[in-house]
C-alpha cells in the first residue's frame, strides 16, 4: 500500500540576518502519525513549524501540503504556537480565542456567526474549559490557556495540526488530557506534529519521532529510531543517555 | 453657544474619536510610542506638502505627510530588524532626524512660507473655525471639520470590515499569519490610519496633542474592561469626554482648549488609576491589605485545628503561640468571631462547625489547587477571589 504524504519539505534552508538555523532540510511526514519533532535549544524546531506554514519566509527550498503549496491548503492545518508567543492580557474571552480559531474558514471579512460560535463550544466543551467559557484569558492558569489553545485548533477541524511545545509550563493532568486528544485526532487518521521537550515521554506519546538539530538527524518510527545513536546525535556526545533502558 | 464654540468642540469630539480607535490597537500591541514617533516625523512630509500645495489641508498634503509617518514606522522596523539595536532606541534615533530635517526646512524657508513650528506642534483649536470649506459658493462648515471627518469615517469603516483581522493580529500574529491574515498588512495598514489620523488631527489639536488624545484613552480603558469592543467604546467615550469638558476648562481659565483637552485626559486617566473599582490603585492596596488578614485569619484556624491542648488556644496567649502582636492578635479572632468560625468558652478558643470545614477546604485547596475547588471557594471565601 502506498502512504500518503501529509507534508514534504524538500531542501528546506531558513536563516535569520543570514546566519542559518536549518540547513537543507529533507523531510516527509506521513499521514496519520503522532510526530514529535526534538532537538536541543536552538535546533529550530519552532522554526521549522513556522516556515512550513509561512511565517517565516525560508531562503531555500520548498514545503508541500498534500501535494500542494501552503498558501492552498491552509484549511487543512492548524496551528498551536508557543503559549508564550500572545499577550495573556489581551482584552478578550477564552470562548472568544477558540473562536479565532474559525477565522481561517471564514476568510478576510466575514465575521464568525452561529455555526462557527457552535463549533468553538464543542472544541471548549472537548478540553474540558466550557465552565470557563466567559473567562477574562487573564484569569486562566498556564494548562487553562494552552488547553484553550487546543480548543482552538480543534475548532479548525484540520487534516493535521502543528503544536510548539504544547506541554510547556502545564501540569500532569492537562499533559494526559493534551495526549489523549492528540491520540484521538490520530485515531481519526488526523496527522499531529508536536515540537517536544520531554525525552522521557517520546515513547510512551508518539509513533514518529524527528530529531533536529539545525539539521535533519533522523526521521522515522519511533520503535526504529529513538535510539543512543541517534540522541547523541542530535544533543552532542555529552548528552547523558538515561532516556532508554 | 456661539456656533463657532459648537464647531470647535464638534471638531474636538472627532478628532478625539478618530484618535482613540488607532490609538487602542497602538496600546495593546505595545506601540505607544511609535504614535508619538509618527506625530514629530510627519513635519518634514507637512512641510514639503505645504510647499507643493501652501495649504494645511490639502488632501495632498496629508498624504504627504501619512506617507512620512509610514516611512518612520519603516526605517524603525529596518534598523531593529538588523539586531544592532534595540526597538525604542530605533525610535528614538529615527524621529528626532525625521522632525530636525522638518525644522531646517522651515527655517531656511522661513519669509517665504506661512508655516510656523509652534502652529504644526500645538495647533490652535480656536482658529479653526475660521478656515471654511465652500462648495459652489456655499459655506459649508470649517475644512478641518471635513478633513477628520473624512478620516473617521475611512477608520470607522476599516475599523468595521477588518475587527476580526485586527484582533487577531493583534493578539496572535502567529496565528494570524498561518490563517492567511498578512501581519505585515494589517500592520502598515493600521500605521498608515495612525499616521493619516495624526496629520488630519494636527491642524486642530497639533502634533504633538495628537499623542495624548490616541494613547490617553485607549491606556484608560485598559483599566476599565477586559473585553476590546467595550475597550474602544470607553476609549471613544472617554475622549469625547475630555474633549468636551477640555474645552471648557479652556474657556474657563481663558488658557489652550488643545493643553486643556489634553490635562482632561491626564486627570481622567489618574482618577480612573486611584479608583477604578477592581484595577485601580487604592483598590488593589485595600485588597492586599485585605488579603494580609485573611492569610493571617487562616493561620489562626489552622492553629486551632492543629492544636488540641487548650494552653494553645487561651485567648490571652495567641501572641506568645503564635508570635503575634496584641492588636494584630485581636483584629483577627473578631474576624474568626464575626464569621461564626470560632467560639470562645472560658476564654478557649475552638473551631465552630463552619470554621472547622472551611478550614479544611481552605487547605485543601491550597496544597491541590484543584480547579473545581476554587469555583465552590470563592463564594466561601473572600481569600481566593481573582
Amino acid at each position: 500500500m502506498k502512504e500518503e504524504i501529509a507534508v514534504a519539505i524538500d531542501d528546506l534552508t531558513v536563516a535569520y540576518n543570514y546566519k542559518p538555523v536549518l540547513w537543507d532540510i529533507d523531510l516527509t511526514i506521513p499521514k496519520g502519525v503522532l510526530m514529535a519533532i526534538v532537538g536541543p535549544n536552538g535546533a529550530g524546531k519552532s522554526t521549522l513549524i513556522k516556515a512550513i506554514l509561512g511565517i517565516i519566509k525560508p531562503i531555500a527550498g520548498s514545503v508541500t501540503i498534500f501535494g500542494k503549496p501552503y498558501k492552498n491548503q491552509r484549511k487543512l492545518v492548524a496551528y498551536v504556537p508557543q503559549k508564550g508567543s500572545v499577550d495573556w492580557d489581551f482584552p478578550t474571552t477564552a470562548l472568544d480565542v477558540v473562536l479565532m480559531g474559525t477565522y481561517g474558514s471564514l476568510g478576510w471579512i466575514k465575521r464568525p456567526g452561529k455555526t462557527e460560535k457552535k463549533a468553538a463550544l464543542e472544541a471548549l466543551e472537548k478540553v474540558g474549559m466550557l465552565p470557563f467559557k466567559s473567562r477574562q484569558i487573564s484569569q486562566l492558569s498556564g494548562g487553562q490557556q494552552q488547553r484553550i489553545f487546543l480548543a482552538r485548533a480543534l475548532v479548525q477541524n484540520a487534516e493535521i495540526y502543528f503544536m510548539d511545545e504544547p506541554f510547556q509550563g502545564v501540569d500532569a493532568t492537562t499533559e494526559k488530557a493534551i495526549i489523549n486528544i492528540l491520540k484521538i485526532l490520530r485515531k481519526a487518521g488526523k496527522t499531529v506534529i508536536v515540537v517536544h521537550h520531554d525525552l522521557q515521554t517520546v515513547p510512551e506519546y508518539f509513533d514518529w519521532v524527528t530529531f533536529l538539530n539545525v539539521k535533519k538527524i533522523a526521521t522515522g518510527p519511533v520503535s526504529a529510531i529513538f535510539n543512543n545513536e541517534n540522541l547523541i546525535k542530535t544533543y552532542g556526545i555529552n548528552y547523558q543517555v538515561s532516556v532508554l533502558e | 453657544m456661539t456656533s463657532a464654540q459648537i464647531e470647535i468642540q464638534l471638531i474636538a469630539c472627532i478628532v478625539a474619536i478618530a484618535c482613540a480607535i488607532p490609538g487602542v490597537f497602538l496600546v495593546l500591541r505595545k506601540m505607544a510610542l511609535i504614535s508619538d514617533a509618527i506625530s514629530h516625523a510627519i513635519l518634514p512630509g507637512i512641510v514639503v506638502g505645504f510647499f507643493v500645495t501652501h495649504d494645511l489641508s490639502s488632501p495632498l498634503l496629508i498624504i504627504f505627510a501619512a506617507f512620512t509617518g509610514i516611512l518612520t514606522v519603516f526605517l524603525v522596523e529596518f534598523i531593529q530588524k538588523t539586531g544592532l539595536v534595540k526597538e525604542d532606541t530605533a525610535i528614538g534615533l529615527i524621529f528626532p532626524a525625521l522632525f530636525s530635517i522638518g525644522v531646517i526646512l522651515i527655517a531656511q524657508n522661513a519669509n517665504d512660507v506661512h508655516l510656523d513650528i509652534d502652529a504644526v506642534l500645538l495647533g490652535e483649536l480656536a482658529f479653526a473655525p475660521f478656515d471654511r470649506l465652500e462648495l459652489f459658493g456655499t459655506d459649508v462648515g470649517p475644512k478641518s471639520l471635513w478633513v477628520i471627518g473624512t478620516i473617521l469615517i475611512i477608520t470607522l469603516s476599516l475599523l468595521i470590515t477588518f475587527f476580526k483581522e485586527l484582533k487577531v493580529s493583534t493578539f496572535d500574529a502567529g496565528l494570524a499569519s498561518a490563517l492567511g491574515f498578512s501581519p505585515v498588512v494589517l500592520h502598515y495598514g493600521l500605521m498608515t490610519v495612525a499616521s493619516v489620523t495624526t496629520v488630519g488631527a494636527f491642524d486642530a489639536v497639533g502634533a504633538i496633542l495628537v499623542v495624548a488624545l490616541t494613547i490617553a484613552p485607549a491606556a484608560t480603558a485598559y483599566l476599565l474592561t477586559k473585553d476590546l469592543k467595550k475597550m474602544l467604546f470607553l476609549s471613544v467615550g472617554l475622549g469625547v469626554f475630555s474633549a468636551i469638558s477640555g474645552y471648557w476648562l479652556a474657556h474657563g481659565l481663558d488658557a489652550s482648549i488643545a493643553g486643556s483637552i489634553a490635562s482632561m485626559l491626564g486627570v481622567v486617566f489618574l482618577s480612573v488609576f486611584l479608583f477604578a473599582p477592581s484595577t485601580g490603585m487604592i483598590s488593589v492596596m485595600y485588597k492586599q491589605q485585605r488579603q494580609k488578614i485573611e492569610v493571617l485569619l487562616l493561620t489562626f484556624l489552622l492553629h486551632l485545628k492543629n492544636h488540641k491542648e487548650k494552653k494553645e488556644r487561651h485567648v490571652n496567649h495567641l501572641g506568645e503561640h503564635i508570635n503575634w502582636q496584641k492588636s494584630q492578635a485581636k483584629s483577627v479572632l473578631e474576624l474568626a468571631l464575626k464569621n461564626n468560625m470560632i467560639v470562645i468558652n472560658d476564654d478557649i478558643a475552638s473551631l465552630t462547625e463552619k470554621g472547622n470545614v472551611f478550614t479544611e477546604n481552605a487547605i485543601n485547596y491550597i496544597t491541590d489547587h484543584s480547579e473545581e475547588a476554587i469555583e465552590e471557594m470563592k463564594k466561601d471565601f473572600f481569600l481566593f477571589r481573582g
